[in-house]
């Protein structure tokens, strides 16, 4: 040790001191007052409530999984370096983690973005598990009750199901390597067909590992297929989009990969019961079948004497209906035969032809009687005629005046006057005369 | 993936079943069905009676080389 420095002997001590002790350390605080100039390094300053501390991450770094804000806190692994013309210290930082709800919840969010822009989160990605595991690998913690619920669910469901457990740590920095490697090892296990990947519940701190992208391309590139169960049922990780199947909890990712025994054995059961009842009743509808046809089949013997019956007795009805029709008509006969004898055209003549004479006798008889009636009348008539002709009148004396030059016949005087002309007709002759006077 | 030979033998065995319950097989084909019918489910039968469970957990060995070494099934915290 020298009695007196001088600054750069000071200054290149104090650098050497600081770089060797300080050469990969973390470090975790806020950052604030971050400059991005066009060169492309970021530079800030990286503070808690009593401290701070210049860091800069170079462009050629490690790419970030998140954009730097002020604000947020991060952990970083970086190294001291000091400054001597300047007198002053900073961090170079290679590796920045998210602390912090502000900084996880971006970092997940960007993360979960930029995988399921690229794909990683598709359906058609997704692998089948099997109905049947023959071997199950579990990544998880050893101890805890992750595993315990695990294997206690799969003993109760189907018990010849092996497990091979892959012990890892579920959180913390050193956690991703050891899952990625986890993965790696169960791939050439034999036999191994499922990964069942499970943690229990925790911060967004906690899962952290679980939303990292090394991890998060891990589980797509495993070519067995994995479940993912990690936190509570309501956590989702980057790792539960990308893997082939996501269970809520460890216990349930245990049920769907495991089939229920006691439900295959109920399954198969049925199975065999159905089996033997159709082979069954198969069989007795054929053995019945059989014994039909054969009921049905007779000797030749009772074929004919069956026919034998039915055309006697056909015969029987027919003559029956004969007999009946004919009696039948044979009355029919009888009758109408009466009747057109009683009607008979003989009697109706003769009897046509008295009336035809009656009738005319009568005929005859009113007419003669018709005439001599009508010559009385004609006689009364002409001697009435007689009696009532003027010309009788006129003989016994009496006389027609008629008014000249009208030829009214006078009944009343009254329409003569003195001085009128008249004309007097008696029997013989007439008489032109002037009236005088009236009376 | 090799298909899941249980899987494929179960489902199997339902169809033939269901094949059968129809009616529309005739005498000769109805009793070679039953027959496999019978077959498959002594194998699945065979399957599930598979009693022995291996639990099992990865460690390094002596040498370094991670093998699986069998997992004791208390409490799980034997192994750190």
């Amino acid at each position: 040790m020298q009695d007196v420095w001088t600054v750069s002997q000071l200054s290149e001590h104090i650098k050497a001191l600081l770089e060797a002790r300080f050469e990969a350390i973390w470090v975790e605080g806020e950052v604030s007052n971050l400059r991005r100039p066009a060169s492309g390094h970021s530079y800030f300053t990286l503070k808690d409530d009593r401290s701070q501390i210049r860091a800069v991450i170079f462009r050629s770094a490690q790419k970030l999984p998140f954009d730097l804000e002020d604000g947020l806190h991060i952990a970083c692994r970086a190294r001291i370096t000091v400054y001597t013309p300047r007198g002053d210290y900073q961090l170079i930082i290679d590796r920045v983690e998210p602390r912090g709800l502000g900084a996880l919840q971006k970092a997940f969010e960007q993360l979960k973005a930029k995988l399921q822009a690229e794909g990683l989160f598709d359906e058609g990605h997704k692998k089948p598990i099997p109905f049947l595991p023959k071997r199950i690998g579990v990544i998880t913690s050893p101890t805890g009750a992750v595993i315990r619920d695990i294997l206690q669910v799969t003993g109760r469901r189907f018990p010849a199901v092996s497990i091979l457990i892959a012990p890892v740590r579920v959180q913390g920095p050193e956690a991703p390597p050891e899952i990625i490697k986890a993965i790696d090892v169960l791939q050439k296990q034999r036999d191994v067909d499922v990964i069942i990947l499970a943690r229990g519940g925790g911060s967004l701190e906690d899962l952290h590992p679980f939303n990292t992208e090394e991890v998060a391309r891990a589980v797509f590139r495993s070519p067995i297929p994995i479940v993912s169960a990690v936190g509570h049922e309501t956590d989702f990780t980057v790792t539960d989009f990308v893997a082939d199947l996501r269970a809520p909890t460890p216990s349930a990712a245990a049920e769907m990969v495991v089939p229920s025994r006691e439900q295959l054995c109920r399954q198969i059961d049925g199975s065999y019961w159905r089996l033997l009842y159709v082979q069954r009743r198969l069989a007795a509808r054929r053995r019945e079948r059989v014994a039909e046809a054969t009921r049905r089949l007779k000797s030749p013997d009772r074929i004919l004497s069956d026919f034998r019956m039915i055309l006697d007795d056909h015969l029987d009805k027919l003559t029956l209906s004969m007999n009946r029709t004919f009696a039948g008509r044979s009355q029919d006969l009888r009758y109408l035969k009466t009747r057109l004898a009683q009607a008979g055209p003989g009697d109706r003549i003769e009897k046509s032809r008295m009336i035809v004479a009656h009738r005319q006798e009568q005929l005859v008889a009113g007419m003669r009687n018709r005439l001599k009636e009508n010559r009385h009348a004609m006689d009364r008539h002409r001697i009435a005629l007689q009696n009532l002709s003027p010309l009788g009148v006129l003989q016994r004396g009496y006389s027609i005046t008629r008014r000249l030059p009208e030829g009214t016949i006078v009944k009343n005087v009254a329409i003569l006057a003195a001085g009128d002309h008249i004309n007097v007709q008696v029997a013989l002759g007439n008489i032109r005369a002037r009236v005088e006077d009236v009376l | 993936m090799a298909k899941d030979k249980f899987e494929e033998a179960l489902k199997k065995l339902e169809e033939l079943v269901k094949k059968m319950e129809s009616g529309d097989l005739a005498l000769e084909d109805s009793l070679k069905a039953f027959e496999e019918g019978i077959r498959l489910i002594r194998f699945c039968t065979g399957k599930l009676d598979e009693a022995e469970r291996r639990v099992e957990i990865l460690l390094k060995d002596d040498r370094g080389d991670i093998v699986p070494a069998p997992f004791p099934q208390d409490e799980g915290d034997a192994i750190r």
